[in-house]
């Protein structure tokens, strides 16, 4: 099997992997990194999504192979030790969140999304959004979450 | 999905090297459609040729009358690049309208014209400017490159290299996309030359994407609303399914046209 070196929330790793093992299954099987979901297997939801160099990419339409020698950051790395990220901060004091399934890749996608858009309206966050599926359909409060941090 | 053999390179060599020895073998850009697909147990290769760290396939240039996009340009990189929006606003903005942004990051130019899903947007921007495919051996016309169904006129030891645009007076591409994957169930892409009119169509026919010759020549007469309102998409192989029947698709075509007239009067 192929051995790949993945920097993953800054931390060096190297690991054995078979070639068909999908990104998200080496965080959360081999890496034990769960935050990352698994919504619907399908390139759809955007549950899985993971940062690789610094951008949104779903963790389950990514062979673990591709990542090699790259950087990896899962939701489980943008925190500040015991001090939130301005974005979980926001999901919590907006309840950005019901069930709570889509919400590490609908904060993984936030934080795309104002990285790469200066000027951020309602209309432009819920575009952006196209890729991340809320199944409660808890989009008002998921919205209202990224303009405020947005404007943080 | 089934295991295989992946291949990292370095170089176009390399993918030639191992494009020979070995049959059974595909070639991994970003994966926004292979994944899935191999997924789905519909593809099996027994190779995998990882290409998107070759360097020479990432670059978008500007050639004064066109612009070069390399094949691992991903979609993302397109429609941000500061050539295309300057160049080819429509180009830029065609790029913004695929997938959703996660795959935006991943997806490239050369995956989707080598694909040739029927429903694709980019081979519809391929054949309305002009565009000329560079492989590793030739250069192929567009209008030559995209032969039917996922087909093309690659050959199995072939793999596209970049795509060179015309740059139109002036352009415009509308879509009707499918709510759920975006991928067009009407496109259409209008590109007006100084000596040329030309508009292609993306998510209609079941042969793949295709240039609308009878609107082209109305077009050319002069570009309005009245003359492209006089012509009509037969739904004669216009695809027919769950999301719109034959009929209703040839009517998006038509609308689409008129939305890209409209954009450019």
């Amino acid at each position: 099997m192929p051995t790949v070196n993945i920097n993953v929330n800054g931390q060096d790793l190297s690991a054995e992997v078979e070639e068909r093992q999908l990104l998200v299954h080496f965080l959360r099987d081999d890496m034990d990194l769960t935050g990352t979901h698994v919504g619907c297997d399908t390139s759809q939801c955007g549950a899985c999504v993971v940062h690789l160099e610094g951008k949104a990419v779903k963790s389950c339409t990514m062979l673990a192979v591709q990542a090699n020698g790259k950087n990896i950051t899962t939701i489980e790395g943008v925190a500040d030790g015991d001090n939130l990220h301005p974005v979980q901060e926001a999901f919590r004091d907006h309840h950005g969140l019901q069930c709570g399934f889509c919400t590490p890749g609908m904060i993984m996608a936030a934080i795309d999304i104002i990285n790469r858009k200066p000027n951020l309206d309602e209309k432009i966050v819920r575009e952006e959004l196209e890729g991340n599926l809320c199944r409660c359909t808890g989009y008002q409060n998921i919205v209202k979450s990224i303009l405020a941090a947005a404007n943080k | 999905m089934y295991n295989f053999i992946y291949e990292k390179v370095n170089t176009i060599q390399e993918v030639e090297k191992l494009l020979s020895e070995n049959e059974e073998t595909k070639i991994l850009a970003g994966g926004q459609t292979l994944i899935p697909t191999m997924k789905q147990r519909l593809a099996s290769p027994s190779t995998l040729i990882d290409i998107s760290g070759i360097d020479e396939l990432n670059f978008i240039n500007d050639n004064g009358n066109s612009v070069t996009i390399g094949s691992t340009v991903t979609h993302n990189e397109v429609s941000s690049s500061d050539i295309i929006m300057k160049k080819i606003p429509s180009l830029a903005s065609l790029a913004e309208g695929i997938g959703d942004p996660h795959v935006r990051n991943m997806g490239t130019i050369g995956g989707s014209i080598a694909n040739n899903d029927p429903t694709a947007d980019y081979p519809t921007a391929c054949l309305s400017l002009n565009a000329k495919i560079k492989t590793n051996n030739r250069e192929i016309n567009a209008e030559d490159f995209f032969i039917g169904l996922f087909e093309t006129a690659l050959e199995e030891n072939e793999i596209v290299v970049s795509v060179e645009f015309n740059i139109p007076k002036k352009s415009s591409y509308m879509k009707f996309p499918n709510p759920a994957s975006r991928y067009a169930m009407a496109g259409v892409y209008l590109s007006v030359f100084d000596d040329a009119v030309n508009v292609a169509v993306t998510g209609a026919s079941e042969n793949g994407v295709f240039k609308w010759t009878e609107m082209e020549e109305a077009l050319s007469i002069n570009l309005s609303l009245e003359n492209a309102k006089n012509i009509k998409l037969s739904s004669d192989g216009v695809m027919s399914d769950i999301h719109a029947d034959s009929a209703y698709r040839a009517n998006l075509v038509d609308i689409m046209a008129l939305r890209a007239v409209e954009n450019l009067i």
